[in-house]
């Protein structure tokens, strides 16, 4: 097991490098010379040599990546170029709010959607099944900026069951204060997509042996679906929920945008509105190392969920 | 009584796609579902040869001109009160760097010397507008500055500036339906090309397209986008086909270069290699027909979620650049105006761009079923 551990940490490193090499031609060689971003539009020579100087773009290329990696070692990126703030501190601080609303998030769409998909697998076929395949699809078809706008305005500035936006200090006050529409937003737009993957996942279970096998023993329908089909359905459920998660950080930038929550996502967008290049070099960079380590976690996972699974 | 003849000519077998197609038409959803589509489309085409929506900027409302079915509105009740009324006095701008080449100009001419800069129809102070004038007089052409009739009601309302709501849609649909089009081709010319190699040639051509796939994959793909459009400063329909093409281009790739390691050593590649049919020929003329089906469908699954993304880019304010409209810029207006009561941009935005998305996406699953009946 920790041989099959180090062996794939070892993978990784090819591939990481492969990021760190693609975030430093995108940001030092395509971007051009950050210099004249960062010293805006009224500079003189000596400024921008002063901030070549500083930021060590005056370096050849290679001790320019040299200082790349040190940074990424090290977690130290300096300073954000708008706000001052050290880099390490902003993602340090951004992680909790973006945790708070999408960690409960996650929980629920997925027994949600399992549930559903459950149900709805169990009624193949019938008028009900497509109506709900129907819907699905044109659900998914709607732009989730338009389920936000539209939420946004309805049930918390129409009717006030929600604060339009905020963020306060008090996680609790966080969680079902402010986080409630935002997990609400969601959970609307993430439940279809997932109930129809789902769905298919279990139909491929549905109609196994095993099935009728449990049925002629005589057990009931729901232990049949959630024990015996759920488990053997759980690889590409795992997967796929497994597979979602550092996406969903940076997916849940609208959300966090709209309702002003300090989170990651929220970071990204600024820093990208105001040209901030450590920031999203540094998010860049911490968010594939976690995308390979959970595709680590969930190869390991399988082997929790399925005895028979070898792990190579 | 007809006999059956035995040496009738054997009737050729239909294709892959002869057979694909006549699964597709016995799926009522999936013809509706193209028929929506190619409506789409046929606009798309006379909007971009300009027959429609060649004037969608024409101001042919009053502001925020509601939908004719809701009635007109006063001024008072759209909350533009002012909007358009000239301002009396337009402060000299002290640091106009042409302002002393015109006042020489003018005095070069002897017109109206030191005279304030007439308005414009907008209410803007235009300094240019005598020179204007006189090269248009010059060549004969009448002033343009004829005051339009301004109309109450719209059939689908009007924007801020009295666009027509429904010309401005036809207009955003074009950009976004062919951002969607054209970086979804590129994305899976793309994809398909490097599947191949990586596919067909193995060894270290394999490895290196396959790290390039794992790094890009291990970005999330929205990072991804952002951090190039973050790089790339200039704004423009070009960019972003480049962004989302540049950067989605790896689940085709997979895919291909899946079926180019079965395909290869199939008896056909051999016989083909048999007679002396180069690299290029066995991979593009003989493998690609029979694996053709596979870019087909993941290049209209791209094409729907490229317009969702660039409606997100355009929204946020990377996609298109300004003065071009698309569904993500009306959206980013109707955001404002729903505060302000103003629901027909955002209702006609979200109406097209549900309509479309919903009809490619039945068509698409439907093809997937109709071009591989294993999968379902």
């Amino acid at each position: 097991m920790s041989a099959y551990i180090l062996r794939r940490l070892w993978q990784m490193l090819p591939t990481l490098m492969g990021v760190v090499l693609l975030v430093f031609l995108l940001f030092n060689w395509v971007g051009g010379d950050p210099a004249y971003i960062l010293a805006g539009k009224m500079s003189n020579p000596e400024q921008i040599a002063n901030i070549r100087a500083q930021l060590g773009v005056d370096q050849p290329y290679w001790v320019q990546l040299w200082i790349f990696v040190k940074q990424i070692v090290t977690f130290d990126f300096g300073a954000s170029w708008s706000t001052g703030e050290a880099v390490s501190h902003v993602l340090a601080t951004r992680l909790g709010p973006s945790l708070t609303v999408l960690v409960p998030l996650t929980i629920l769409e997925t027994l949600i959607a399992i549930g559903l998909a459950l149900g709805v697998a169990y009624v193949r076929g019938s008028l009900t099944d497509r109506m709900v395949m129907i819907a699905c699809t044109v659900g998914m078809s709607v732009s989730i900026l338009v389920y936000i706008i539209v939420f946004q305005y309805w049930l918390a500035y129409k009717l006030g069951l929600f604060p339009v936006q905020g963020w306060g200090d008090n996680f609790a006050e966080n969680l079902f204060h402010y986080s409630a529409l935002p997990i609400l937003i969601g959970l609307v737009v993430s439940i279809a997509p997932d109930l129809r993957l789902f769905r298919t996942f279990f139909l491929d279970e549905i109609n196994q042996d095993y099935v009728r096998t449990a049925r002629a023993k005589g057990l009931s329908e729901p232990t049949i679906l959630w024990v015996h089909v759920l488990r053997n359905a759980a690889i590409p459920v795992v997967t796929h929920v497994m597979s979602n998660l550092p996406a969903l950080l940076i997916g849940a930038f609208l959300i966090e945008r709209f309702f002003s929550i300090p989170g990651i996502g929220r970071e990204i967008i600024l820093a990208v509105e105001r040209s901030d290049f450590p920031v999203i070099k540094a998010i860049t960079v911490y968010v594939a190392a976690a995308t390979m380590l959970f595709n680590l976690l969930t190869d390991l996972l399988y082997k929790a969920i399925d005895p028979r699974v070898q792990l190579e | 009584m007809s006999k059956p003849t035995i040496n009738a000519p054997a009737r050729p077998s239909p294709g892959l796609w002869a057979l694909a197609w006549r699964r597709l038409r016995s799926d009522r959803l999936a013809i509706a579902g193209l028929l929506i589509v190619a409506c789409f489309l046929v606009t798309l085409l006379l909007s971009a040869a300009g027959l429609v929506a060649r004037n969608w900027d024409a101001e042919v409302g009053v502001n925020y001109a509601p939908p004719t079915f809701v009635g007109a509105q006063s001024a008072e009740e759209r909350g533009v009160e002012g909007m358009n009324a000239p301002e009396a006095a337009v402060p000299d701008n002290p640091r106009d760097p042409l302002a002393e080449v015109l006042r020489k100009l003018r005095a070069e001419r002897g017109a109206g010397a030191a005279v304030a800069p007439p308005l414009d129809y907008y209410g803007i102070a235009d300094p240019l507008a005598p020179e204007i004038a006189a090269i248009r007089a010059g060549e004969g052409k009448a002033a343009p500055a004829v005051a339009l009739e301004r109309r109450a009601t719209l059939p689908f309302g009007a924007d801020k500036w009295g666009h027509d709501i429904i010309l401005k849609t036809i207009k955003g649909s074009e950009t976004s339906i062919l951002v969607g089009l054209t970086s979804a081709l590129l994305a899976t010319v793309l994809g398909t090309l490097f599947g191949a190699v990586a596919g067909y040639y193995g060894k270290w051509a394999d490895d290196v397209f396959n790290w390039f796939y794992s790094v890009f994959t291990s970005v999330p793909y929205l990072l991804l986008i952002l951090a190039v459009a973050a790089v790339l400063q200039q704004k423009g329909v070009l960019t972003i086909v480049l962004i989302l093409g540049l950067t989605g281009w790896t689940g085709v790739f997979r895919l291909v270069r899946a079926e180019y390691m079965k395909h290869k050593a199939r008896e056909y590649v051999q016989a083909a290699d048999a007679i002396g049919a180069s690299d290029l020929r066995k991979m593009f003329v003989h493998i690609l027909p029979n694996i053709s089906h596979i870019p087909f469908v993941q290049m209209s699954i791209l094409t729907v979620g490229f317009i969702k993304s660039e409606v997100i880019l355009s929204f946020l304010g990377f996609g298109v650049p300004v003065g071009v409209t698309s569904w993500g810029s009306m959206l980013n207006e109707a955001q404002n105006e729903l505060i302000l009561g103003k629901w027909w941009q955002l209702t006609a935005a979200t109406t097209a761009m549900a309509v479309l998305v919903t009809s490619f996406s039945l068509f698409t699953d439907a093809l997937r079923d109709a071009l591989d009946p294993k999968l379902k």
